[in-house]
């Protein structure tokens, strides 16, 4: 027994792996979430603005991260929308384009009174990373001088005399790489003391926790996160129920817990392997 | 001269951005600089491509160990940027009608979507999961408790892993009491509420206390150290950044 452990074909982990993540996800696993308070601040900030309000989408992620990612983003349009808040969207990656557009299509398909130019505005992706941010935060026309249809943002109603960022009343950075969260903070919120909240994956969750509570209301880390997100928006607006696509992240939390539960086991059972073999002079 | 006119671009582009900061009299300086760098940027990706076309094209032509995959990247490559650049079957924007190539390179049903959605985002998905079966078999492997630093990182693994999910509410439900120790020495009185020692919350609280600060100190020592390499190659005492002088 031992020796199988301790020269463990790592075929057997992968499917060992594989099996964790696809049952949760073929039995449809579903789990309670309880918000933590993080997550709640995030949530009342979008939700605390008065109708209508200016919201600046900064979508800086891939299909690489969309899986952690779209649920936030997804989340973040559906509360702007029913509060009826103005949305601009942009990117400062290259693969970001069609992940903006996956969020207009919530709004054309659950929202169909938004209306495109009035409501919301899809600028889509300028090159130049940080040097994109410094640039909309002063002279937002300089750079974006068209939307991604090629009309002029002075022949649009809601970006007609917008000349830069600095009076949004919320920026939402939900993002999965650098450039992302970390230079709107720098460069946009800090700055000019604009009110930032934040989706971003596990990985880069951590480093970013140092920018709150002063630079950023708040960030949702992770899938947990999003699905502690869609938890509180569907006990705030109850009508998200019946639309399966609002619980997307609450899903994923099923194969999550028992691909987390493996991994516990794995290491326990490398550790004992570790030292049983160190007492037989093995290891 | 071959570095030393970049050193002077450089450094005047490095001190009008810093100075814009400072200054408001000359913050539309700055604001003119960061548009350059936005062109640049652009051009950079021809630059990219360009490279990528050269290191691919002479490993294919040397015939050397993996030149099937750089054939495989030249096709992927040139495909991908001519049905991006001629907006293959991309209709004209509502806006412009009379200019083909005026509509929208996402537009659905075009082979440059056709290929984001169903090449490029799975590849890219796919890449990413393939990540899970690698952690799996690395922490089983690699993550031991051979010190006293290694188990107390391995056991805030645990906790984090556990607080994550709901395994951490159902394993620790029963500290929801409401209650607290309560501790007092004298004037010192120290109040631990049992819901804290829940995993959930204890997982919070290592992300917003523990890891707040360590990580408040490290990127205040990295913005320490960002503003003393800066101002030595703002000022050419480091020019490693522009290639020896043989170049």
């Amino acid at each position: 027994m031992f020796h199988f452990f301790y020269n463990l074909d790592k075929r057997w982990i992968f499917l060992l792996m594989l099996l964790a993540v696809l049952i949760p996800i073929l039995l449809g696993v579903r789990f309670p979430e309880d918000a933590s308070p993080m997550v709640r601040e995030v949530f009342q900030a979008v939700d605390e603005l008065p109708e209508g309000s200016f919201v600046w989408m900064a979508m800086d992620y891939d299909p690489g991260t969309q899986a952690e990612l779209h649920p936030m983003a997804a989340g973040f349009t559906r509360q702007c929308a029913m509060k009826k808040h103005k949305m601009v969207f942009m990117t400062l990656l290259p693969q970001g384009g069609p992940m903006i557009q996956r969020n207009l299509e919530i709004l054309e398909r659950e929202f169909p009174e938004y209306k495109y130019g009035v409501d919301y505005v899809n600028l889509g992706y300028r090159p130049g990373n940080e040097g994109v941010v410094k640039v909309v935060v002063s002279d937002l026309q300089e750079l974006f001088g068209n939307d991604v249809k090629g009309t002029s943002l002075e022949n649009i109603p809601l970006t007609k005399g917008m000349k830069n960022i600095q009076n949004v009343d919320l920026l939402i950075s939900v993002s999965g790489s650098d450039p992302g969260t970390k230079q709107w903070v720098q460069i946009a919120s800090t700055p000019y003391d604009i009110k930032t909240v934040a989706g971003v994956t596990g990985v880069q969750a951590p480093p970013l926790y140092a920018y709150i509570p002063n630079q950023m209301v708040g960030l949702l880390g992770a899938i947990k996160g999003a699905a502690e997100y869609e938890q509180v928006l569907l006990e705030k607006y109850p009508e998200f129920r019946d639309n399966p696509a609002t619980q997307e992240g609450l899903r994923r939390m099923g194969p999550q817990l028992v691909a987390h539960m493996l991994m516990i086991t794995l290491i326990i059972l490398g550790n004992i392997i570790f030292f049983v073999g160190k007492s037989r002079g093995a290891a | 001269m071959k570095r030393t006119i970049p050193f002077i671009i450089a450094a005047i582009t490095g001190f009008v951005v810093i100075g814009a900061y400072f200054i408001p009299y000359t913050q539309s300086w700055g604001d003119n600089t960061m548009i350059w760098f936005d062109i640049l940027a652009g051009f950079a990706f021809v630059l990219g491509g360009g490279n990528l076309l050269k290191m691919n094209l002479q490993k294919v032509s040397d015939r050397r160990a993996g030149w099937g995959y750089s054939l495989i990247t030249i096709v992927a490559f040139l495909a991908t940027l001519f049905v991006g650049l001629s907006k293959l079957n991309v209709h004209p924007s509502e806006s412009f009608p009379n200019h083909p190539w005026s509509g929208s390179l996402e537009e659905q049903g075009s082979p440059i979507w056709w290929t984001y959605n169903y090449l490029y985002q799975p590849l890219q998905a796919t890449m990413f999961a393939l990540l899970s079966f690698f952690i799996a078999s690395a922490a089983f492997r690699a993550f031991r408790a051979k010190n006293a630093e290694a188990t107390i990182l391995l056991v805030t693994a645990f906790i984090v892993l556990l607080g994550r999910t709901y395994a951490g509410v159902f394993l620790t439900d029963f500290f929801t009491t409401g209650r607290s120790l309560n501790l007092s020495l004298g004037d010192f009185a120290l109040h631990i509420p049992f819901d804290g020692l829940r995993l959930d919350k204890l997982t919070s609280t290592i992300m917003t206390v523990f890891n707040m600060a360590g990580i408040r100190a490290i990127t205040i020592g990295i913005a320490m150290g960002i503003v003393s390499t800066s101002l030595k190659v703002l000022l050419g005492i480091d020019r490693s950044y522009l290639g020896s002088e043989e170049g």
